[in-house]
């Protein structure tokens, strides 16, 4: 289908040409997006206003999923119950991070992880937990020392009234 | 049965959307929701019965850098085999296809979805796709405007008059009107559409598609286990796809022209051992641009070359004449998906072969073509052939 190119069309440029034409030219993407939460996470975000943490629950594996989920990956089904799930938990892992998103030096370290939730009928042995990933308000010491790893934790919400429905009016998970 | 002879069937779909805006649904729960119907439909479960899966979408369209990595879970492929292919969803049904020649994969899906709405600076992001360098310093130029070229050169060409691209809008626009998915349909006639001022010359608004959200998935299988799952498959004969160049160098594209609909349909036709045209009974075409019909309808040799107009003048390409094209209403009535748009023209040519169609179902249709673009600014186009 392709027929061959014998000569190519343009002008061939010398060495000394090609490198007195180097330059930049600057650019800015304008990307902006309104992403829709959906019925499902608007739900939890609403539920997050009101102090709640919500799940969905899968009616063919019982795995409860927070944050919730409109289907279940596991199975591909669509989640069918909404469950109110404790807000205390464990710490599964924990790092401290001494730089910004931007890899820029932050003031003070800051410790984030991953809280499996205290909610019923998890089955042990899974890797796959209800829980979320936030900040924890804990020591960075505690992280190094490996004391942080298991430790229990609560929710600490933001004031009522500086509630927003999303995921920053958790504040943080501090120790219980 | 041989793995090279085993044909490729089309044994399920499933779509969600369809409409201006979806704020009811994330765009995960979309790809789900057409996802579960797709395979409801093949009566398979995705998470035993299909052997790879692969996803159709753009990181710029997405809103999310490596969105890839947001494909698996929502159609049933956490922890198997998926792939992204960042282009239309014809481009993964093509993939797919050749997944499936292996003799590896005996059930592939493949899904692909836009959700333009979510996009606030969608024209913004249109004009990031120019080449950085010599295109978009020119601060007037607008991707619309290739359209507009291409238009321009091919009416100069083929004789076809500016009465001639409204004319495909009036019949687009007027056939989605028995099509639930064509929001976008509605009862205009000639006068209506010629009094109406340009948007781009040679074109009005009527004939500039516009946008809608959606989501759609299809599950294809060999031979064998497309006669095990369903007693209407839809073959495909063949599938082809090309590009011709980007916005870095339009100056070589051969305006008035779509050459990468021309190697695109000679691949498909190639695979189907068909030479020319491959006598269809229906098409689903290119026409986000009005002019864009009459265009690819040449390109893939359905029409001879300059006769286009002449047809729909004629009344050929409407739903009860010679060649119906685009019963659905194409684009213009459903709206462009951004990369899931491929699908959506795949999507009624599957139904009008099923006799699924609803009430813009066509009598007595055995093979059909499906012929998309990847829309301005680009040069990259698909074409399947289609066959029960």
């Amino acid at each position: 289908m392709s027929s061959k190119i014998n000569k190519l069309p343009g002008i061939k440029l010398k060495e000394k040409e090609m490198y007195s034409l180097i330059g930049l030219v600057e650019d800015m993407p304008q990307a902006k997006y309104d992403f829709a939460a959906g019925t499902t996470i608007s739900k939890f975000l609403e539920g997050l206003k009101e102090g709640k943490i919500l799940g969905r629950k899968c009616p063919k594996c019982g795995r409860i999923f927070v944050p919730p989920r409109s289907y279940c990956e596991w199975c591909h089904v669509a989640t069918n119950e909404w469950i109110e799930v404790p807000q205390t938990g464990e710490i599964h892992t924990a790092v401290i991070t001494y730089i910004s998103t931007k890899r820029e030096k932050i003031e003070r370290p800051e410790v984030v992880g991953t809280i499996k939730l205290d909610v019923p009928g998890y089955r042990d042995g899974e890797y796959e937990f209800a829980g979320l990933f936030h900040k924890i308000c804990v020591d960075p010491q505690d992280v190094i020392s490996g004391k942080a790893i298991g430790m229990k934790v609560k929710v600490r919400w933001k004031p009522k009234e500086e509630r927003k429905g999303n995921i920053l009016d958790i504040e943080c998970f501090e120790p219980l | 049965m041989g793995v090279l002879m085993s044909r490729v069937a089309i044994v399920g779909v499933g779509w969600y959307g369809f409409k201006p805006t979806t704020i009811d649904v994330s765009f995960q729960d979309m790809m789900f929701e057409s996802s579960a119907r797709a395979y409801a439909n093949a009566k398979i479960d995705p998470r035993y019965d299909v052997d790879a899966f692969v996803d159709c979408q753009e990181d710029m369209w997405e809103g999310i850098a490596i969105s890839d990595e947001f494909a698996p879970e929502p159609i049933g492929g956490a922890l198997r085999p998926t792939f992204t292919v960042a282009g239309d969803g014809l481009e993964g049904i093509a993939h797919a296809y050749m997944l499936i020649k292996t003799g590896h994969f005996n059930v592939v899906s493949v899904e692909s979805h836009g959700k333009p709405s979510e996009i606030k600076t969608l024209q913004d992001i249109y004009r990031f796709a120019l080449d950085p360098l010599h295109v978009r310093p020119l601060d007037y130029v607008n991707p619309l405007f290739y359209a507009g070229l291409d238009a321009v050169a091919y009416m100069k060409r083929t004789g076809a008059k500016r009465e001639h691209l409204a004319m495909v809008a009036v019949k687009n626009k007027n056939n989605g009107l028995s099509n639930e998915r064509a929001s976008f349909s509605t009862r205009i006639d000639l006068d209506y559409v010629l009094s109406s001022s340009y948007s781009i010359y040679p074109m009005t608004n009527y004939e500039i598609a516009p946008f809608s959200d959606a989501s759609i998935t299809f599950v294809l299988a060999n031979e064998d286990y497309a006669k095990k799952l369903t007693e209407n498959p839809v073959w495909i004969e063949g599938i082809g796809y090309s590009t011709e160049t980007g916005t870095g160098a339009t100056e070589w594209h051969e305006w008035g022209k779509m050459k990468s609909f021309r190697s695109a349909a000679l691949m498909a036709y190639k695979m189907a051992n068909l030479n020319g045209n491959p006598q269809v009974d229906f098409a689903e075409i290119e026409d986000r641009f009005s002019f864009m019909e009459l265009l690819a309808l040449e390109e893939t040799m359905l029409v001879k070359e300059g006769e286009a107009h002449k047809m729909l003048e004629k009344g050929d390409l409407n739903r009860d004449g010679f060649l119906p094209v685009n019963p659905s209403g194409g684009s213009l009535s459903m709206g462009v998906q951004l990369e899931a748009t491929g699908l959506s023209r795949l999507l009624e040519a599957y139904l009008q072969l099923t006799g699924k169609a609803g009430n813009h179902q066509l009598k007595n249709v055995r093979r059909g073509l499906v012929a998309s673009w990847r829309g301005v600014p680009t040069y990259t186009s698909m074409v399947a052939l289609l066959s029960v």
